[in-house]
């Protein structure tokens, strides 16, 4: 910009950026309100519960709100020896209160999955107290640490005092196979109970392949979809969009029908001779079943997006590259296919997108060697009640997503994504 | 200029899609080396499908395509040699313009100073030094149409195709392209066979005009032959504007007929009639006929004037004559003009020579 640019007025002398502005503003406020109701069902349907998820990953009050006092005394405890007197006292009179409230035994659950044993001692304390063998006008200390050898033991009282803080990450580590140590620091789980980060690694694996899968047979259907002349690639466009229409369980439960044992897939293999009878492949329960499955069931989200980019390449252009001397294979991998990166990129982001989260088939087809973390998070959700941790195990999946898009950004760039 | 007169041979060359329809009917045509031929005609003529075949995109259904005494029928499209520009022109749209230029002589593996050269040379050629680092997007109709046949003509083809090129064009760039791509094709005497539906394009651009309808060439001749001696009733219809009387022959002598007519009897010159009771379409240019002529002519009748119509450089004047109210009249607008009225009756004459007796319409 060089020097001052002289302000324009209408005619009436308003200046024009004002009166611009303020006839716009009606328009403006026009599409707010028209996509008003779309962003509220947003919040509610979206914001709100990711905020809920989070909160509800990190969440850790419980303990904190039923032992009060016990934090409160345990402030001015260095937490190395045994916990001085009003510490026991402050834990017994907290825990006399859970116990007439008859709530003492989610405690006891709570800290048992902070350090093993507590389950055990707890109760033991609930029922001295329900029986009134506690004398309140002897030292509590002395009382309680005879209950039972562990209360005179300062690991778990350090387990106690690490529960204190209202928020944790002890879900996140967990999701990871790790845990917080006895002295707070972070450690790994043992080896062989390291089930997380294989499922992580198989989802991620599993998305991959099927991407890939989707993309090398999408690929050529789109590009025939595309060139076709419109009644043949109508047809095929169907037989494309079917099992869109098609229930996702219908589908799944097909494949299941297929894939078999006994199913039409190895009977016709048995028929041409390609397998023995009473050796018939496993092609369920395990990742087979859940790449083919999902293959099929995510292919249309690759050969959509591909499709709209592929319609707009002139076919000029190939001829193009080939009266200039281009062989066929030239032509199209140095003129048909840069064209078409936008479309394959949307395509794999939308169909690796999908697949890292995918549920319901790898919990149908999948079996034990099949399943991803997703059904690791329902596990945690419907059996175990473990809701923080599926939470959290659900954030730690989205922030996978949203990593992913972004170095996705950084190689190809969003810009260039094509969804149709 | 004209070294080898069948450089290009279309050899009973048929073509057909669905195997119901003929889209080229038994073409028959020699391109000399050198030459500036245009296939025209209306939409669906076949004059396209030709292109095509010679290009390699698209097959003979029978006979055989010759390149300099060879069959091409089996050669395919990128081994033939042939440069082409097309309709849209068919810029690769993520490369630059030198990338684009660059891309023919790359896959035959030239050195890249070699590339480098060509590149500058067919640039300057279209006068678009310095745009080489243009994306094709960036750039205007004018200047990509250049840059396509800039790269049509990079790698020395023996042939250039071209199908409708100006088509996208507006008016005035259209018409600075034809003389540009005429000059090109002077500068460098490459073959060029070219497209288009637009007959002053055709006219203006052309050693050669071959006039395509209904899969067959209808004539085949220079455009001042073309114009004046039209061997049909759709070519005479095709090309330029165009007087008829449809009638019938009611004698015939030697190269002029009388032809009868609904209310009266012309002379013209017998093209396509060979006997008396012909029926036959007569074609008269605008310009050929002359307002109260001051010499004698053997066609003279009086007719209404029905409308004047101001054209800026003449004035177009519809008369009804004959039993025709579409008869066209063309007056250049000087300095004595005629005082012309609507209906007012005035004479009409014109040459029995210029009258050209076709097939009947």
């Amino acid at each position: 910009m060089s020097s001052e640019t002289k302000q324009i007025l209408t005619t009436d002398g308003i200046p024009l950026e004002v009166s611009l502005k303020k006839a716009e503003k009606k328009n403006k406020i026009k599409a707010f309100l028209l996509v008003a109701p779309l962003l509220l069902f947003l919040f509610i349907t979206y914001v709100f519960p990711i905020g809920e998820m989070f909160t509800r990953s990190v969440d850790d009050r419980m303990v904190t709100n039923m032992l009060p006092k016990t934090f409160k005394a345990m402030e001015s405890w260095d937490g190395k020896e045994l916990p001085p007197e009003e510490v026991f006292t402050a834990f017994y009179s907290d825990f006399k209160f859970l116990v007439e409230n008859e709530t003492q035994g989610k405690l006891g659950q709570r800290l048992n999955k902070e350090k093993n044993g507590f389950n055990t001692i707890t109760k033991k304390l609930m029922r001295l107290i329900k029986r009134n063998k506690i004398d309140e006008s002897q030292s509590i200390k002395e009382q309680i640490m005879k209950i039972h050898k562990r209360w005179a033991n300062v690991e778990y009282w350090q387990a106690i005092k690490r529960t204190a803080p209202p928020y944790t990450m002890a879900k996140y580590l967990k999701g990871m196979d790790m845990y917080f140590a006895a002295d707070g620091s972070i450690a790994q789980v043992d080896e062989d109970r390291r089930i997380h980060r294989i499922l992580w690694l198989r989802t991620l694996e599993i998305a991959l392949f099927v991407t890939i899968f989707c993309f090398l047979m999408g690929y050529p259907i789109a590009h025939l979809l595309a060139t076709l002349p419109m009644k043949y690639s109508n047809l095929l466009m169907i037989c494309v969009l079917l099992p869109f229409w098609t229930s996702l369980l219908v589908r799944t439960a097909s494949w299941m029908i297929l894939l078999q044992t006994q199913g039409v897939v190895n009977d016709f293999f048995v028929l041409i001779g390609l397998v023995a009878d009473d050796n018939r492949p496993t092609m369920m329960y395990n990742k087979v079943g859940t790449y083919v499955a999902m293959t099929q069931i995510l292919l249309p989200f690759m050969v959509l997006p591909l499709y709209s980019v592929m319609k707009t390449i002139s076919p000029s252009l190939m001829r193009a590259g080939k009266s200039l001397g281009g062989t066929p294979f030239v032509a199209f991998w140095k003129v048909y296919f840069p064209l078409t990166i936008p479309g394959i990129g949307a395509g794999c982001l939308l169909v690796f997108i999908l697949a890292i989260g995918y549920y319901i088939t790898p919990a149908l087809v999948g079996g034990a060697s099949g399943t991803l973390i997703s059904n690791q998070i329902a596990y945690h959700m419907k059996a175990t009640l473990d809701w923080s941790f599926a939470s959290a195990m659900g954030l730690m999946l989205l922030s996978g997503v949203l990593v992913i898009y972004w170095i996705y950004n950084k190689l190809v760039g969003v810009d260039n994504i094509k969804l149709g | 200029m004209s070294n080898n007169p069948e450089f290009v041979k279309f050899d009973k060359v048929d073509k057909s899609y669905d195997g119901k329809v003929l889209v080229v009917k038994d073409l028959q045509l020699d391109i000399a080396e050198g030459e500036f031929i245009t296939m025209l005609g209306p939409s669906g003529s076949g004059k396209t499908t030709c292109l095509m075949m010679l290009a390699g995109f698209e097959t003979p259904t029978n006979g055989e395509i010759l390149l300099d005494g060879n069959i091409i029928s089996n050669i395919p499209p990128h081994k033939r040699g042939i440069g082409m520009v097309f309709q849209n022109y068919a810029l690769f749209p993520h490369m630059t313009v030198y990338e684009n230029l660059a891309f023919p002589l790359r896959v035959r593996k030239m050195e890249k100073d070699e590339i480098d050269k060509k590149v500058d040379k067919a640039l300057s050629m279209v006068s678009l030094n310095g745009f080489e680092t243009r994306m094709p997007g960036q750039l205007s109709g004018g200047q990509q149409q250049r840059v396509a046949v800039a790269r049509a003509l990079v790698f020395d083809p023996a042939v250039v195709l071209m199908d409708e090129p100006l088509g996208a064009l507006d008016k005035n760039l259209r018409e600075s392209m034809q003389y540009e791509i005429k000059h090109i094709h002077e500068s460098i005497g490459v073959t060029v066979v070219y497209v288009t539906h637009d007959q002053s394009e055709a006219l203006t651009m052309s050693n050669r005009i071959a006039v395509f309808n209904d899969g067959k060439v209808q004539q085949l001749s220079n455009p001042s032959e073309l114009y004046e001696k039209p061997v049909n009733s759709f070519v005479a219809e095709f090309i330029g504007e165009n007087n008829t009387f449809n009638g019938e022959v009611s004698d015939i002598s030697g190269d002029e007929c009388k032809v009868k007519l609904s209310n009266g009897e012309i002379i013209a010159s017998a093209i396509s009639v060979k006997s008396k009771g012909e029926k036959t379409t007569v074609s008269l240019r605008p310009e050929r006929a002359l307002i109260e002529p001051s010499e004698k002519m053997d066609n003279m009748f009086s007719g209404k004037i029905e409308e004047v119509i101001y054209h800026g450089d003449h004035t177009r004047v519809r008369i009804n004559l004959l039993g025709n109210p579409e008869f066209i009249l063309k007056v250049p607008n000087s300095t004595s003009n005629l005082e012309l009225k609507v209906k007012q009756d005035i004479k009409i004459g014109w040459n029995s020579s210029d009258a050209r007796a076709l097939d009947p319409k």
